[in-house]
Protein backbone atom coordinates (compact mmCIF):
# COMPACT_ATOMS: atom_id res chain seq x y z
CA UNK A 1 0.00 0.00 0.00
CA UNK A 2 1.41 3.56 -1.08
CA UNK A 3 1.31 6.70 1.18
CA UNK A 4 -0.48 8.27 -1.33
CA UNK A 5 -3.18 5.25 -0.99
CA UNK A 6 -2.81 5.69 3.25
CA UNK A 7 -3.16 9.02 3.10
CA UNK A 8 -6.60 9.17 1.03
CA UNK A 9 -9.16 12.35 0.94
CA UNK A 10 -10.83 10.95 3.73
CA UNK A 11 -8.49 10.86 6.27
CA UNK A 12 -6.64 14.22 5.13
CA UNK A 13 -9.99 15.85 5.72
CA UNK A 14 -10.68 13.85 9.19
CA UNK A 15 -7.09 15.16 9.98
CA UNK A 16 -7.70 19.00 9.22
CA UNK A 17 -11.02 18.89 10.43
CA UNK A 18 -12.16 16.90 12.38
CA UNK A 19 -15.94 15.83 13.58
CA UNK A 20 -16.81 15.86 17.14
CA UNK A 21 -13.46 17.48 17.95
CA UNK A 22 -13.57 19.30 21.63
CA UNK A 23 -14.89 19.17 25.27
CA UNK A 24 -18.22 18.43 26.60
CA UNK A 25 -19.26 20.79 29.69
CA UNK A 26 -21.45 17.96 31.15
CA UNK A 27 -20.18 14.44 30.59
CA UNK A 28 -19.73 10.95 32.64
CA UNK A 29 -16.56 9.63 31.08
CA UNK A 30 -13.32 10.98 30.37
CA UNK A 31 -10.73 8.80 29.16
CA UNK A 32 -7.20 9.32 28.27
CA UNK A 33 -4.30 8.14 26.70
CA UNK A 34 -0.71 8.67 24.71
CA UNK A 35 1.37 6.37 22.24
CA UNK A 36 4.72 6.57 23.88
CA UNK A 37 6.16 5.47 21.00
CA UNK A 38 5.26 9.16 19.07
CA UNK A 39 3.39 10.80 21.27
CA UNK A 40 0.34 10.98 19.40
CA UNK A 41 -2.73 12.21 22.66
CA UNK A 42 -6.20 11.26 22.57
CA UNK A 43 -9.02 12.24 25.44
CA UNK A 44 -12.47 11.37 25.08
CA UNK A 45 -15.29 12.46 26.60
CA UNK A 46 -18.86 10.89 26.77
CA UNK A 47 -21.87 12.06 27.91
CA UNK A 48 -24.26 8.78 28.80
CA UNK A 49 -27.96 8.87 28.34
CA UNK A 50 -30.48 7.35 30.51
CA UNK A 51 -30.90 3.92 28.48
CA UNK A 52 -27.16 3.68 28.56
CA UNK A 53 -26.41 5.50 25.40
CA UNK A 54 -23.64 7.39 24.27
CA UNK A 55 -25.74 10.46 24.02
CA UNK A 56 -22.68 12.97 23.11
CA UNK A 57 -18.78 11.94 22.67
CA UNK A 58 -16.38 14.44 21.98
CA UNK A 59 -12.54 13.78 21.26
CA UNK A 60 -9.34 16.11 22.04
CA UNK A 61 -6.00 14.93 21.61
CA UNK A 62 -2.44 16.24 19.06
CA UNK A 63 -0.47 14.13 16.34
CA UNK A 64 -0.46 12.08 13.10
CA UNK A 65 -3.12 12.41 10.32
CA UNK A 66 -4.05 8.54 11.50
CA UNK A 67 -4.54 8.66 14.96
CA UNK A 68 -6.54 12.03 14.55
CA UNK A 69 -8.35 10.71 11.52
CA UNK A 70 -9.60 7.57 12.99
CA UNK A 71 -10.27 8.90 16.59
CA UNK A 72 -12.82 11.49 14.78
CA UNK A 73 -14.47 8.87 12.79
CA UNK A 74 -14.84 6.61 15.77
CA UNK A 75 -16.93 9.42 17.50
CA UNK A 76 -19.12 9.41 14.73
CA UNK A 77 -19.67 5.89 14.55
CA UNK A 78 -20.25 5.57 18.55
CA UNK A 79 -22.54 8.48 18.70
CA UNK A 80 -26.52 7.34 20.08
CA UNK A 81 -24.88 3.35 20.27
CA UNK A 82 -25.27 1.68 23.45
CA UNK A 83 -22.17 1.27 25.90
CA UNK A 84 -22.27 -2.46 25.23
CA UNK A 85 -21.40 -1.51 21.73
CA UNK A 86 -18.08 -0.55 22.43
CA UNK A 87 -16.52 -4.06 23.77
CA UNK A 88 -17.61 -5.21 20.06
CA UNK A 89 -15.41 -2.57 18.53
CA UNK A 90 -12.29 -4.49 16.69
CA UNK A 91 -8.82 -3.26 15.21
CA UNK A 92 -10.35 -4.82 11.59
CA UNK A 93 -13.26 -2.45 12.02
CA UNK A 94 -10.70 0.21 12.55
CA UNK A 95 -8.62 -0.83 9.87
CA UNK A 96 -11.86 -1.06 7.47
CA UNK A 97 -13.20 2.36 8.23
CA UNK A 98 -9.77 3.96 8.09
CA UNK A 99 -9.35 2.25 4.33
CA UNK A 100 -6.42 0.73 5.45
CA UNK A 101 -6.54 -2.75 6.02
CA UNK A 102 -3.04 -3.46 5.63
CA UNK A 103 -1.13 -1.15 8.05
CA UNK A 104 2.24 -1.84 9.25
CA UNK A 105 3.14 -2.29 12.61
CA UNK A 106 4.85 0.89 13.15
CA UNK A 107 1.47 2.67 12.54
CA UNK A 108 -1.26 0.32 13.66
CA UNK A 109 -0.89 1.90 17.01
CA UNK A 110 -1.83 5.07 15.41
CA UNK A 111 -5.13 3.58 14.47
CA UNK A 112 -5.59 1.85 17.21
CA UNK A 113 -5.51 5.14 19.53
CA UNK A 114 -8.90 6.11 19.89
CA UNK A 115 -10.57 2.77 20.16
CA UNK A 116 -8.44 2.31 23.03
CA UNK A 117 -9.19 5.55 24.74
CA UNK A 118 -12.76 5.10 23.60
CA UNK A 119 -12.42 0.90 25.38
CA UNK A 120 -10.52 2.44 28.32
CA UNK A 121 -13.37 5.13 29.14
CA UNK A 122 -16.59 2.83 28.56
CA UNK A 123 -14.68 -0.49 30.74
CA UNK A 124 -14.05 2.01 33.45
CA UNK A 125 -17.18 3.24 33.51
CA UNK A 126 -18.85 -0.28 33.25
CA UNK A 127 -17.04 -1.42 35.68
CA UNK A 128 -17.58 1.63 38.09
CA UNK A 129 -21.79 0.66 37.53
CA UNK A 130 -21.41 -2.86 38.73
CA UNK A 131 -22.93 -3.70 42.13
CA UNK A 132 -21.15 -5.56 44.19
CA UNK A 133 -23.67 -5.63 47.44
CA UNK A 134 -25.26 -8.62 45.91
CA UNK A 135 -28.65 -7.08 46.42
CA UNK B 1 45.04 11.55 3.28
CA UNK B 2 45.87 15.17 4.30
CA UNK B 3 44.06 17.00 6.83
CA UNK B 4 43.14 19.38 4.15
CA UNK B 5 41.46 17.17 1.85
CA UNK B 6 38.07 16.33 2.52
CA UNK B 7 36.23 13.00 3.28
CA UNK B 8 36.02 10.76 0.57
CA UNK B 9 32.33 9.47 0.93
CA UNK B 10 32.15 7.57 -2.57
CA UNK B 11 35.39 5.37 -0.89
CA UNK B 12 33.90 5.15 2.77
CA UNK B 13 30.60 4.20 1.79
CA UNK B 14 32.24 0.71 0.12
CA UNK B 15 33.07 -0.46 3.78
CA UNK B 16 29.40 -0.24 4.66
CA UNK B 17 27.58 -3.21 3.51
CA UNK B 18 24.05 -2.27 4.75
CA UNK B 19 24.82 1.03 2.07
CA UNK B 20 24.05 -1.48 -1.02
CA UNK B 21 20.52 -2.20 0.25
CA UNK B 22 17.40 -1.28 -1.37
CA UNK B 23 14.32 -0.20 0.28
CA UNK B 24 11.11 -0.59 -0.76
CA UNK B 25 12.98 -0.70 -4.12
CA UNK B 26 15.18 2.59 -3.78
CA UNK B 27 18.34 3.07 -2.54
CA UNK B 28 18.34 3.52 0.88
CA UNK B 29 19.05 6.98 2.22
CA UNK B 30 19.86 6.58 5.60
CA UNK B 31 19.17 9.58 8.02
CA UNK B 32 18.98 8.00 11.17
CA UNK B 33 22.37 8.19 12.66
CA UNK B 34 21.53 10.21 15.85
CA UNK B 35 19.50 7.62 16.76
CA UNK B 36 22.25 4.44 15.52
CA UNK B 37 24.72 4.55 13.11
CA UNK B 38 25.60 1.84 10.37
CA UNK B 39 28.37 -0.33 10.47
CA UNK B 40 31.55 -0.98 8.56
CA UNK B 41 32.76 -4.37 7.36
CA UNK B 42 35.83 -3.56 9.73
CA UNK B 43 33.63 -3.35 12.69
CA UNK B 44 31.75 -6.60 11.28
CA UNK B 45 34.88 -8.45 10.96
CA UNK B 46 36.21 -7.62 14.36
CA UNK B 47 33.59 -9.67 15.77
CA UNK B 48 33.14 -12.54 13.19
CA UNK B 49 36.83 -12.66 13.91
CA UNK B 50 36.37 -12.44 17.92
CA UNK B 51 34.14 -15.07 17.55
CA UNK B 52 35.75 -17.23 15.08
CA UNK B 53 39.00 -17.37 16.38
CA UNK B 54 39.95 -16.51 20.42
CA UNK B 55 35.94 -16.18 21.93
CA UNK B 56 37.08 -16.96 25.59
CA UNK B 57 36.14 -14.94 29.11
CA UNK B 58 38.68 -12.44 29.76
CA UNK B 59 41.05 -11.36 33.27
CA UNK B 60 40.81 -14.91 34.72
CA UNK B 61 41.95 -17.79 31.89
CA UNK B 62 45.41 -19.03 32.11
CA UNK B 63 44.94 -20.04 28.68
CA UNK B 64 45.83 -18.84 25.19
CA UNK B 65 42.23 -18.13 23.95
CA UNK B 66 41.77 -16.38 27.64
CA UNK B 67 45.02 -14.31 27.33
CA UNK B 68 44.25 -13.09 23.61
CA UNK B 69 40.66 -12.01 24.63
CA UNK B 70 41.93 -10.21 27.31
CA UNK B 71 44.01 -8.89 25.78
CA UNK B 72 41.74 -7.55 22.67
CA UNK B 73 39.75 -6.23 25.20
CA UNK B 74 42.14 -4.36 27.27
CA UNK B 75 43.34 -2.48 24.06
CA UNK B 76 40.12 -1.56 23.43
CA UNK B 77 39.93 0.19 26.67
CA UNK B 78 42.78 1.72 25.82
CA UNK B 79 41.41 2.86 22.49
CA UNK B 80 38.38 4.11 24.78
CA UNK B 81 40.11 5.89 26.42
CA UNK B 82 42.52 7.98 24.41
CA UNK B 83 40.02 8.56 21.75
CA UNK B 84 38.66 10.82 24.44
CA UNK B 85 42.10 12.10 25.98
CA UNK B 86 41.64 9.62 28.84
CA UNK B 87 43.55 6.77 30.71
CA UNK B 88 42.50 3.73 30.83
CA UNK B 89 42.18 3.00 34.28
CA UNK B 90 39.50 6.13 34.57
CA UNK B 91 37.56 4.13 31.53
CA UNK B 92 34.70 1.36 32.45
CA UNK B 93 32.81 -0.45 29.66
CA UNK B 94 29.22 0.19 29.76
CA UNK B 95 26.34 -0.92 28.15
CA UNK B 96 25.72 2.20 26.48
CA UNK B 97 25.44 6.36 27.93
CA UNK B 98 22.16 4.85 29.65
CA UNK B 99 23.95 2.71 32.04
CA UNK B 100 26.82 5.01 32.40
CA UNK B 101 24.62 7.82 33.98
CA UNK B 102 22.57 5.32 35.70
CA UNK B 103 26.20 3.87 37.30
CA UNK B 104 26.96 7.71 38.21
CA UNK B 105 23.33 7.64 40.06
CA UNK B 106 24.01 4.38 41.83
CA UNK B 107 27.74 4.49 42.59
CA UNK B 108 27.97 8.00 43.78
CA UNK B 109 24.88 9.74 43.66
CA UNK B 110 23.43 7.00 46.95
CA UNK B 111 26.75 8.08 48.62
CA UNK B 112 27.06 11.79 48.15
CA UNK B 113 23.71 13.12 47.64
CA UNK B 114 21.98 14.04 51.04
CA UNK B 115 18.43 15.07 51.71
CA UNK B 116 17.98 18.84 50.70
CA UNK B 117 20.90 18.88 48.03
CA UNK B 118 20.14 19.90 44.39
CA UNK B 119 20.86 18.64 41.34
CA UNK B 120 20.72 20.25 38.12
CA UNK B 121 20.34 19.13 34.64
CA UNK B 122 19.00 21.49 31.65
CA UNK B 123 15.77 21.84 29.12
CA UNK B 124 17.49 19.87 26.16
CA UNK B 125 18.85 16.60 27.80
CA UNK B 126 18.12 13.43 26.73
CA UNK B 127 15.93 11.49 29.24
CA UNK B 128 18.93 9.31 30.24
CA UNK B 129 20.06 12.34 32.11
CA UNK B 130 17.53 13.57 33.45
CA UNK B 131 15.25 10.26 34.44
CA UNK B 132 18.24 8.71 36.87
CA UNK B 133 18.49 11.87 38.50
CA UNK B 134 14.61 12.18 39.07
CA UNK B 135 14.74 8.84 40.90
CA UNK B 136 18.08 10.22 42.51
CA UNK B 137 16.49 13.08 43.70
CA UNK B 138 13.29 11.24 44.94
CA UNK B 139 15.25 8.49 47.01
CA UNK B 140 17.31 10.86 48.60
CA UNK B 141 15.28 13.94 49.22
CA UNK B 142 17.13 16.43 46.94
CA UNK B 143 15.61 18.54 44.18
CA UNK B 144 16.23 18.58 40.68
CA UNK B 145 16.26 21.85 39.00
CA UNK B 146 16.91 22.40 35.38
CA UNK B 147 18.82 24.91 33.07
CA UNK B 148 16.55 27.24 30.81
CA UNK B 149 16.86 27.67 27.03
CA UNK B 150 17.10 30.83 25.01
CA UNK B 151 15.11 31.15 21.53
CA UNK B 152 18.12 29.95 19.58
CA UNK B 153 18.21 26.92 20.85
CA UNK B 154 21.33 27.50 23.01
CA UNK B 155 21.08 27.06 26.88
CA UNK B 156 20.12 29.99 29.35
CA UNK B 157 23.50 30.94 31.51
CA UNK B 158 21.60 33.17 33.06
CA UNK B 159 19.86 30.87 34.57
CA UNK B 160 22.74 27.87 34.88
CA UNK B 161 24.62 31.06 37.23
CA UNK B 162 21.49 31.43 39.19
CA UNK B 163 20.94 27.83 39.97
CA UNK B 164 24.74 27.71 40.38
CA UNK B 165 24.48 29.75 43.85
CA UNK B 166 22.12 27.46 45.49
CA UNK B 167 25.40 25.04 45.75
CA UNK B 168 23.92 22.23 43.47
CA UNK B 169 25.68 19.23 44.31
CA UNK B 170 25.28 17.73 40.60
CA UNK B 171 25.47 19.27 37.41
CA UNK B 172 23.97 16.83 34.53
CA UNK B 173 24.71 18.35 31.06
CA UNK B 174 24.79 16.99 27.09
CA UNK B 175 27.38 17.86 25.13
CA UNK B 176 25.19 18.19 22.20
CA UNK B 177 21.26 17.79 21.92
CA UNK B 178 20.07 14.80 20.00
CA UNK B 179 16.95 17.34 19.09
CA UNK B 180 18.40 20.48 18.36
CA UNK B 181 22.41 19.82 17.80
CA UNK B 182 22.92 22.24 19.70
CA UNK B 183 26.92 22.07 21.07
CA UNK B 184 27.10 23.27 24.49
CA UNK B 185 29.96 24.59 26.10
CA UNK B 186 30.70 21.88 28.60
CA UNK B 187 34.21 23.11 29.77
CA UNK B 188 32.96 26.78 30.35
CA UNK B 189 29.86 24.67 31.94
CA UNK B 190 32.07 22.13 34.04
CA UNK B 191 34.37 25.04 35.10
CA UNK B 192 31.78 27.17 36.80
CA UNK B 193 30.37 23.99 38.02
CA UNK B 194 33.77 23.33 40.30
CA UNK B 195 33.96 26.38 41.46
CA UNK B 196 30.13 26.41 42.93
CA UNK B 197 31.79 22.85 44.18
CA UNK B 198 29.58 20.66 41.93
CA UNK B 199 30.74 17.60 40.29
CA UNK B 200 29.87 17.41 36.86
CA UNK B 201 28.66 14.59 34.47
CA UNK B 202 28.88 15.54 31.05
CA UNK B 203 26.43 13.35 28.04
CA UNK B 204 29.30 12.46 25.07
CA UNK B 205 26.59 10.28 23.30
CA UNK B 206 26.00 12.95 20.60
CA UNK B 207 29.24 14.40 20.22
CA UNK B 208 32.24 11.93 20.50
CA UNK B 209 30.86 10.25 16.91
CA UNK B 210 31.23 13.51 15.25
CA UNK B 211 33.69 15.63 16.80
CA UNK B 212 36.90 15.78 18.66
CA UNK B 213 36.95 15.15 22.17
CA UNK B 214 39.28 15.80 25.16
CA UNK B 215 37.84 14.97 28.27
CA UNK B 216 41.01 16.99 30.23
CA UNK B 217 40.25 20.14 28.28
CA UNK B 218 36.21 19.85 29.29
CA UNK B 219 37.41 19.45 33.36
CA UNK B 220 34.22 16.95 33.25
CA UNK B 221 34.02 14.09 36.18
CA UNK B 222 32.21 12.01 34.62
CA UNK B 223 31.64 11.84 30.77
CA UNK B 224 29.52 8.91 28.90
CA UNK B 225 29.25 7.99 25.29
CA UNK B 226 28.08 4.99 23.35
CA UNK B 227 29.11 2.98 21.13
CA UNK B 228 26.64 1.85 18.80
CA UNK B 229 26.36 5.56 17.68
CA UNK B 230 30.11 5.88 16.45
CA UNK B 231 30.22 2.75 14.27
CA UNK B 232 30.40 0.16 17.05
CA UNK B 233 28.11 -2.59 17.82
CA UNK B 234 25.09 -1.85 19.89
CA UNK B 235 25.44 -2.90 23.17
CA UNK B 236 29.07 -1.09 24.80
CA UNK B 237 29.32 2.06 25.83
CA UNK B 238 31.67 3.99 28.24
CA UNK B 239 31.97 5.96 31.25
CA UNK B 240 34.94 7.77 32.20
CA UNK B 241 35.24 8.89 35.58
CA UNK B 242 38.16 11.12 37.43
CA UNK B 243 40.46 8.70 39.33
CA UNK B 244 40.00 9.84 42.38
CA UNK B 245 35.87 9.52 42.63
CA UNK B 246 35.74 6.14 41.17
CA UNK B 247 38.39 5.04 44.12
CA UNK B 248 35.78 6.22 46.91
CA UNK B 249 32.20 5.87 45.04
CA UNK B 250 30.40 2.62 46.02
CA UNK B 251 30.43 -0.25 43.62
CA UNK B 252 27.58 -0.67 40.29
CA UNK B 253 26.91 -3.97 40.97
CA UNK B 254 27.77 -6.84 43.10
CA UNK B 255 29.10 -10.26 41.45
CA UNK B 256 32.49 -11.63 39.84
CA UNK B 257 35.27 -9.73 38.85
CA UNK B 258 34.63 -6.73 40.34
CA UNK B 259 36.09 -8.15 44.12
CA UNK B 260 39.17 -8.37 45.73
CA UNK B 261 37.85 -10.57 48.24
CA UNK B 262 34.73 -12.44 49.45
CA UNK B 263 33.85 -13.71 52.80
CA UNK B 264 30.50 -14.73 54.67
CA UNK B 265 29.79 -11.37 55.90
CA UNK B 266 31.94 -8.68 53.85
CA UNK B 267 33.51 -8.53 50.50
CA UNK B 268 36.63 -6.30 49.29
CA UNK B 269 36.44 -4.52 45.51
CA UNK B 270 38.89 -4.91 42.97
CA UNK B 271 40.91 -1.86 41.76
CA UNK B 272 39.25 0.57 39.50
CA UNK B 273 37.89 0.15 36.79
CA UNK B 274 37.12 -3.59 37.37
CA UNK B 275 35.22 -2.62 40.36
CA UNK B 276 32.35 -1.10 38.21
CA UNK B 277 32.55 -3.98 36.20
CA UNK B 278 30.59 -7.22 37.50
CA UNK B 279 30.20 -10.30 36.09
CA UNK B 280 31.38 -11.58 32.05
CA UNK B 281 31.50 -8.20 30.38
CA UNK B 282 30.82 -7.52 26.82
CA UNK B 283 34.17 -9.08 25.27
CA UNK B 284 32.89 -8.89 21.72
CA UNK B 285 31.14 -6.05 21.23
CA UNK B 286 34.25 -4.06 22.92
CA UNK B 287 37.00 -5.86 20.74
CA UNK B 288 33.99 -4.51 17.86
CA UNK B 289 34.30 -0.75 19.55
CA UNK B 290 37.66 -0.74 19.38
CA UNK B 291 37.26 -1.57 15.49
CA UNK B 292 35.10 1.44 15.33
CA UNK B 293 37.44 3.99 17.03
CA UNK B 294 40.79 2.98 14.93
CA UNK B 295 38.17 3.48 11.71
CA UNK B 296 37.23 6.87 13.09
CA UNK B 297 40.70 7.87 13.99
CA UNK B 298 42.15 6.74 10.75
CA UNK B 299 39.82 9.33 9.40
CA UNK B 300 40.47 11.82 11.92
CA UNK B 301 37.65 13.65 13.56
CA UNK B 302 38.22 16.91 12.66
CA UNK B 303 37.51 15.43 9.24
CA UNK B 304 34.10 14.09 10.42
CA UNK B 305 33.55 17.46 12.14
CA UNK B 306 34.12 19.61 8.88
CA UNK B 307 32.23 16.90 6.32
CA UNK B 308 29.32 16.91 8.97
CA UNK B 309 29.15 21.11 9.02
CA UNK B 310 29.26 21.44 5.12
CA UNK B 311 26.59 18.78 4.85
CA UNK B 312 24.83 21.03 7.34
CA UNK B 313 25.15 23.97 5.45
CA UNK B 314 24.11 22.49 2.08
CA UNK B 315 20.86 21.24 3.78
CA UNK B 316 19.96 24.97 5.22
CA UNK B 317 20.35 26.20 1.78
CA UNK B 318 17.98 23.41 0.13
CA UNK B 319 15.20 22.73 2.70
CA UNK B 320 14.60 26.40 3.49
CA UNK B 321 13.42 27.21 0.15
CA UNK B 322 11.10 24.60 0.93
CA UNK B 323 7.31 26.10 1.56
CA UNK B 324 6.07 24.92 5.18
CA UNK B 325 9.68 23.95 6.29
CA UNK B 326 10.46 25.09 9.55
CA UNK B 327 13.68 23.99 11.50
CA UNK B 328 14.59 23.98 15.26
CA UNK B 329 18.04 24.94 16.81
CA UNK B 330 20.78 27.70 16.28
CA UNK B 331 21.13 29.22 13.53
CA UNK B 332 24.95 29.74 13.85
CA UNK B 333 26.15 26.15 12.80
CA UNK B 334 29.60 26.53 14.48
CA UNK B 335 27.72 25.39 17.73
CA UNK B 336 25.43 23.22 15.96
CA UNK B 337 26.00 19.15 15.17
CA UNK B 338 24.59 17.29 12.50
CA UNK B 339 21.24 17.20 13.00
CA UNK B 340 18.88 18.58 11.58
CA UNK B 341 14.70 18.73 13.73
CA UNK B 342 12.11 20.32 11.74
CA UNK B 343 8.61 20.28 11.15
CA UNK B 344 6.84 20.55 7.58
CA UNK B 345 3.64 22.44 7.36
CA UNK B 346 0.85 20.69 9.02
CA UNK B 347 2.31 17.05 8.08
CA UNK B 348 2.63 15.18 11.26
CA UNK B 349 6.09 14.21 11.85
CA UNK B 350 4.96 10.58 11.86
CA UNK B 351 3.16 10.72 8.83
CA UNK B 352 5.55 11.94 7.28
CA UNK B 353 8.43 9.31 7.94
CA UNK B 354 5.70 6.56 6.90
CA UNK B 355 5.88 8.91 3.71
CA UNK B 356 10.24 9.29 3.02
CA UNK B 357 10.52 5.38 4.07
CA UNK B 358 8.49 4.76 1.05
CA UNK B 359 11.26 5.99 -0.68
CA UNK B 360 13.89 4.27 1.04
CA UNK B 361 14.65 7.30 3.67
CA UNK B 362 15.17 6.62 7.44
CA UNK B 363 14.52 9.53 9.36
CA UNK B 364 13.57 9.89 12.98
CA UNK B 365 9.95 11.24 13.91
CA UNK B 366 9.01 11.76 17.73
CA UNK B 367 9.89 13.11 20.72
CA UNK B 368 13.54 11.71 20.57
CA UNK B 369 13.43 10.65 24.49
CA UNK B 370 13.56 14.67 25.05
CA UNK B 371 10.00 15.41 26.51
CA UNK B 372 10.72 18.51 28.32
CA UNK B 373 12.40 19.86 25.28
CA UNK B 374 9.67 19.24 22.96
CA UNK B 375 7.28 21.30 25.43
CA UNK B 376 9.41 24.16 25.46
CA UNK B 377 9.26 24.27 21.43
CA UNK B 378 5.66 23.56 21.93
CA UNK B 379 5.70 20.78 19.35
CA UNK B 380 4.31 17.09 20.08
CA UNK B 381 7.18 16.04 18.10
CA UNK B 382 9.48 16.54 15.38
CA UNK B 383 10.85 15.04 12.16
CA UNK B 384 14.80 14.82 12.77
CA UNK B 385 17.53 13.84 9.59
CA UNK B 386 20.90 13.35 11.47
CA UNK B 387 24.32 13.12 9.44
CA UNK B 388 27.00 10.68 9.17
CA UNK B 389 30.60 10.67 7.56
CA UNK B 390 28.83 8.20 4.73
CA UNK B 391 25.99 10.96 3.82
CA UNK B 392 26.40 13.14 0.97
CA UNK B 393 24.30 16.01 -0.74
CA UNK B 394 22.47 13.06 -3.15
CA UNK B 395 21.03 12.45 0.11
CA UNK B 396 19.61 15.61 1.00
CA UNK B 397 18.55 15.99 -2.47
CA UNK B 398 16.89 12.75 -1.71
CA UNK B 399 15.20 14.20 1.61
CA UNK B 400 14.07 17.23 -0.27
CA UNK B 401 12.36 15.09 -2.91
CA UNK B 402 10.65 12.84 -0.26
CA UNK B 403 9.39 16.29 1.18
CA UNK B 404 7.75 17.69 -1.70
CA UNK B 405 6.39 13.90 -2.25
CA UNK B 406 4.88 14.92 1.21
CA UNK B 407 4.12 18.13 0.14
CA UNK B 408 1.93 16.73 -2.83
CA UNK B 409 0.16 14.37 -0.75
CA UNK B 410 -0.75 16.09 1.66
CA UNK B 411 -1.72 19.56 -0.67
CA UNK B 412 0.91 21.94 1.38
Amino acid sequence: MSSADIYKELILDYYRHPKNFGKLEKYDIDAHDTNPLCGDEVDMQIRVGEDNNIEDIRFSGKGCAISQASASMLTELAKGKQLEWVKEVSKEDMLKMLGNPELGPSRIKCALLGMKVLKMGVYGYLGSKLDFTGD
Amino acid sequence: MLETEPLDVERIRQDFPILGRKVHGKRLVYLDNAATTQKPKQVIDALVDYYSRYNSNVHRSVHTLGEEATAAYEASRTKAARFIGASPKELIFTRGTTEATNLVRFAWGEKYVKEGDLLVTTLMEHHSNIVPWQLLAKHRGATLKFVGLQTDGTLDIATYEELLKESPRLVAVTHCSNVLGTINDVAKICSMAKRAGATSIVDGAQAVPHMPVDVSSIGCDFYAYSGHKMLGPTGIGALFGREELLQEMEPFQGGGEMIREVFLDHSTWNDVPYKFEAGTVNIADSIGLGAAIDYLAGLGMGKVREHELSLLKYTAETLSKLKGFHEYGPSDVSVRSGVVSFNFADVHPHDLATILDEEGIAIRSGHHCAQPLMRWLDVAATSRASFYLYNSTDDVDALKGGLEKAGRIFKV
